[in-house]
């Protein structure tokens, strides 16, 4: 049978995000890494666009994280969470930092330890939603059944990703827009230019 | 007297804003809260379910409330770090006189409620009643505002109340009461997830309401429903939307006008209804008919396309649902924004079913019930009319006090300032309001407050208005007392107690009352011993009034997670969707389309002024920023304001992305740094509002009022920039 944190899964929809960052204020309230969150979320190009995307942990079904760490430190528990390394063993080395193919760990140099998002382990080993999932106001992050996101949202899930020759399967999905319509982005082309007579820009 | 004592650069060492990033005891001291609270965000009008804990008397987290209803555990980041407000060095603990050269100096309640009385008699019996005025916040609890409308009426015997609502809701209300009766939302949010099409005019739903963006979402994703956004920017909400029709600042009614002549034209309209359930159609589409799609396009700089399909798409909605805020609402013609947007919606007939509605998004917490109850100029409990004199009969019966010493209709916030600037109101006692960084033209703000002759403030920080105040008394936080607050959607919520006030700080009401009390008038305030007292005082105010509380209870709330108003009687369920089968508030119970002519801003562009300026929020701040500029988290985000303006604008004064740039309009000058993106009308700049002193953007903005609402019109100023330095990073 089943768990329950195996029935549910974690998904990205990054259409969806504001780039409120309050899964970043939630997350950084955790007790087991109080002020300091564990995920992270930036503007793509503001320049550009208003667009942002968060960064958590994928929880790699192989996880690379934990193939290249020496002291044997990162954990992954059987109903799929990849977990932050073990105090008593992380010996701060960085492989693990390089080793992720989606950049995720960190090595905080102060503590001589490696802490990532261990998707609220705390609260989703009883039942509970991860807090980024639970805040996020837009639901761009969202965490539950494969089959509610199939039926309920319009995005393609996805969980594999590959990089060179290796196809890496996660415990995160990602949201993938369907339509191919191409997005503009800059304002200029929704707008109607070089009709008024004084247009600042143009004077 | 109402100058600084000292130096602007003392008083912000002593009294912040100061950041705070821990919560109380600092990050290790963890460990199991005594009780858990459930209660409501005090940032913005949805006021969302939220769980703090305690410990100690202190407030050290938060929960995500996942039963309530409205949010279901969703959170901004407003919400989430609202709790490190509580336990703040810089909160106020105990009364403070104003002496001048040497600061805010410790008094006694005793000394300091003996000041404020003797100085409100002397002032009002040298220069009579209404030269003391009240401006109020709808920060506050419908309680406090029902008890300050009273307490301005009854116990001060002033007509000049008015309240920071001023700055929000005012032409949203005023334009829901000309063409529905009556001042409210028209559904709960439930409808948007039932809707084909949502139209978002004005209205930063990703950064201002944030919760909202899924309710859009789910109407998106589950039902395939369109976003239509009508805005200058390109707002993270305006970004995936199906439409977007970037506005020129000021033009909403030409859009509006113009969308509803399409519409009939390609008779996308329901007669029917029109017919049975509305009134004034004829003049409308008359006025209408002149409003040509090529005029639109260049008024608005909308292309002609995009204005057809919006037409097209609300035109063959089975169902839609229209939102808009301040971005129509700020405006010499806020009003008649707000009412082309009702008639585009009356047309279709769609509203007042299921998918199917319209609604103004409350800003401030309290915004929807503050105005019904309490302290707005014009209005007393129950959305009743001052002026009318069934109302004042009422209303004056259930205060116990003659109808001729009720007070009429006073001054709107901006003009009680500009009375005081004339030196005819003379005196002020104001809370939860913070006009120096609020209202427009902060010189001229500046300059009354300093004519005063006497100012007491009660507040929670030393916000810059209290600075100038002669008298500062401590009062609480929404999380220090309890009572009842109506969010966007009209549901009406129960706030809980949390904590106790710290210090020798007191819950707001019991100051008034103690006000009172020393002004003789104790009979009219002494029955009430807590704020349920005020509450089911309240209901019965605002019983057969057009927002009827009588049949809500704070047992009935708490069973419920709060009663939509109206709720007639004890046993009324209350109302989430109004205007069902047609029927609306006004005497002939039909909805009134009301007829409106695009007019001009009240600043005008010109070779020496070429540019639009909008104000407005971000996501980590929250009004004049007294409480999130001393929130770490939140101000880190967003610690300073910034111009926000197109590469095309930028390019053409030589701007880089970070360069110093001085912006100036008929009123006054700012400096601030560029940000140059690509989401801005390339004719006009966006500069957040949250800020004082040399970083207010308000220094630039005008006192010019809605004739009908005396909104501010914040959303369109003209403008000039120039480049000061290069980007020093």
């Amino acid at each position: 049978m089943s768990t329950w944190l195996e029935e549910n899964d974690l998904f990205i929809d990054p259409q969806r995000c504001i780039g409120c960052r309050a899964c970043e204020a939630a997350c950084a309230e955790c007790d087991t890494h109080r002020g300091v969150p564990m995920i992270h979320l930036e503007p793509l190009d503001r320049a550009e666009s208003v667009k942002t995307g968060p960064t958590l942990c994928m929880h790699c079904d192989d996880p690379a994280c934990a193939a290249v760490c020496p002291a044997d430190a990162i954990k992954r528990t059987d109903d799929g969470v990849v977990q932050s390394s073990l105090k008593p063993r992380c010996i701060g080395c960085s492989n693990c930092q390089i080793a992720c193919p989606f950049g995720v760990p960190k090595v905080y140099r102060a503590r001589a330890q490696m802490n990532k998002c261990d998707m609220c382990y705390d609260r989703t080993s009883v039942g509970l939603k991860p807090m980024c999932a639970t805040v996020c106001p837009s639901e761009a992050i969202f965490f539950g059944p494969k089959s509610v996101v199939e039926t309920q949202r319009k995005n393609k899930a996805n969980n594999q990703f590959i990089f060179g020759k290796q196809k890496i399967t996660t415990k995160v999905h990602i949201m993938m827009d369907t339509s191919e319509d191409p997005v503009n982005m800059d304002i200029v082309d929704f707008m109607s230019v070089g009709i008024e007579d004084s247009q600042p820009w143009e004077m | 007297m109402a100058k600084l004592p000292i130096a602007e650069e003392l008083i912000i060492e002593k009294f912040g804003p100061h950041l705070k990033h821990q919560p109380p005891g600092g990050w290790d001291q963890a460990g199991e809260p005594d009780r858990r609270v459930k209660t409501h965000c005090c940032f913005c009008g949805q006021q969302c379910g939220i769980i703090l804990k305690v410990k100690d008397n202190a407030v050290v987290g938060f929960d995500p409330w996942e039963s309530f209803p409205f949010n279901k555990g969703k959170l901004c980041p407003k919400g989430v770090k609202r709790y490190m407000q509580g336990s703040h060095p810089d909160r106020l603990l105990y009364p403070l006189e104003n002496r001048s050269g040497e600061g805010y100096v410790r008094t006694s309640w005793d000394a300091a409620y003996s000041k404020t009385v003797a100085e409100i008699q002397r002032i009002q019996s040298q220069y009579g009643k209404d030269s003391f005025a009240v401006l109020s916040g709808v920060s506050l609890s419908n309680e406090k505002s029902y008890l300050i409308g009273k307490f301005a009426r009854v116990a001060l015997e002033t007509a000049n109340l008015d309240y920071n609502g001023r700055l929000c809701m005012v032409s949203a209300g005023a334009g829901n009461k000309k063409a529905f009766g009556l001042d409210r939302a028209g559904n709960s949010w439930a409808d948007l997830l039932e809707t084909d099409l949502i139209l978002c005019a004005g209205t930063n739903v990703s950064e201002c309401a944030p919760i909202t963006t899924d309710y859009i979402w789910k109407a998106r994703d589950t039902r395939g429903a369109k976003l239509i956004v009508v805005d200058p920017r390109i707002t993270p909400i305006a970004r995936t939307a199906d439409l977007i029709l970037p506005v020129r600042p000021g033009t909403d009614s030409h859009l509006f006008n113009t969308l509803l002549n399409l519409i009939i034209q390609a008779g996308d309209i329901d007669e029917n209804f029109i017919k049975e359930h509305t009134a004034g159609f004829e003049d409308v589409k008359k006025t209408v008919a002149k409003y040509t799609v090529e005029e639109c396009e260049r008024i608005t700089g909308v292309p002609a396309k995009s204005i057809r399909t919006a037409a097209e798409w609300w035109g063959k909605a089975k169902r839609s649902f229209l939102l808009h805020a301040r971005g129509i609402e700020h405006h010499t013609k806020g009003v008649d924004n707000v009412l082309s947007c009702i008639n585009f919606v009356l047309a279709t007939g769609r509203i007042g079913k299921v998918g199917c509605g319209y609604a103004t998004i409350t800003g401030q917490g309290n915004g929807q019930g503050g105005r019904e109850h309490g302290h707005k100029c014009d209005q007393l409990p129950g959305n009743r009319d001052i002026t009318n004199p069934e109302h004042r009969q009422y209303i004056s019966k259930v205060w116990g006090i003659e109808e001729k010493d009720l007070p009429g209709k006073g001054l709107s916030a901006q003009e009680i300032l500009n009375e005081i600037h004339a030196g005819k109101i003379k005196g002020l006692l104001s809370i939860c309001f913070n006009p120096l960084v609020s209202l427009p033209d902060s010189k001229f703000t500046r300059e009354a407050l300093e004519k005063l002759e006497f100012y007491a403030n009660i507040d929670f920080f030393l916000s810059e208005t209290a600075q100038h105040a002669d008298i500062i008394l401590p009062g609480s936080l929404h999380e220090e007392d309890e009572g009842t607050s109506t969010s966007a959607e009209g549901r009406v919520i129960r706030l809980q107690k949390a904590v106790n006030p710290p210090g020798e700080a007191k819950v707001d009401w019991e100051i008034f009352l103690e006000i009172a009390r020393r002004l003789g008038k104790g009979k009219y305030f002494d029955h009430f011993k807590n704020p349920e007292d005020m509450f089911n005082e309240l209901r019965v105010a605002s019983k057969g009034g057009t927002a009827d509380y009588y049949g809500i209870t704070y047992d009935k709330i708490d069973k419920n997670m709060g009663v939509f108003w109206p709720c007639p009687s004890l046993d009324h369920p209350g109302t989430p969707r109004l205007f069902e089968n047609g029927k609306f508030y006004h005497p002939d119970g039909k909805a009134h389309f009301n007829v409106v002519e695009y007019k001009p801003s009240a600043d005008i562009i010109n070779e020496e002024y070429p540019i639009y300026l909008t104000t407005g929020r971000v996501i980590y701040q929250y009004l004049s920023g007294t409480q999130t500029r001393r929130i770490g988290f939140l101000s880190d985000q967003c610690p300073d304001p910034y111009v926000e303006m197109h590469p095309l604008l930028a390019e053409k004064y030589g701007i880089k992305d970070g360069d110093r740039v001085r912006i100036t309009s008929r009123r006054g000058t700012v400096e601030l740094n560029a940000k140059v993106v690509k989401t801005i009308r390339p004719d006009t700049v966006f500069v957040p509002y949250h800020w004082a002193g040399k970083k207010s953007i308000n220094r630039l903005t005008q006192r010019a009022l809605d004739p009908i609402s005396k909104i501010p019109e914040f959303k369109m100023s003209a403008v000039r920039i120039e480049k000061v330095s290069e980007n020093s990073l």
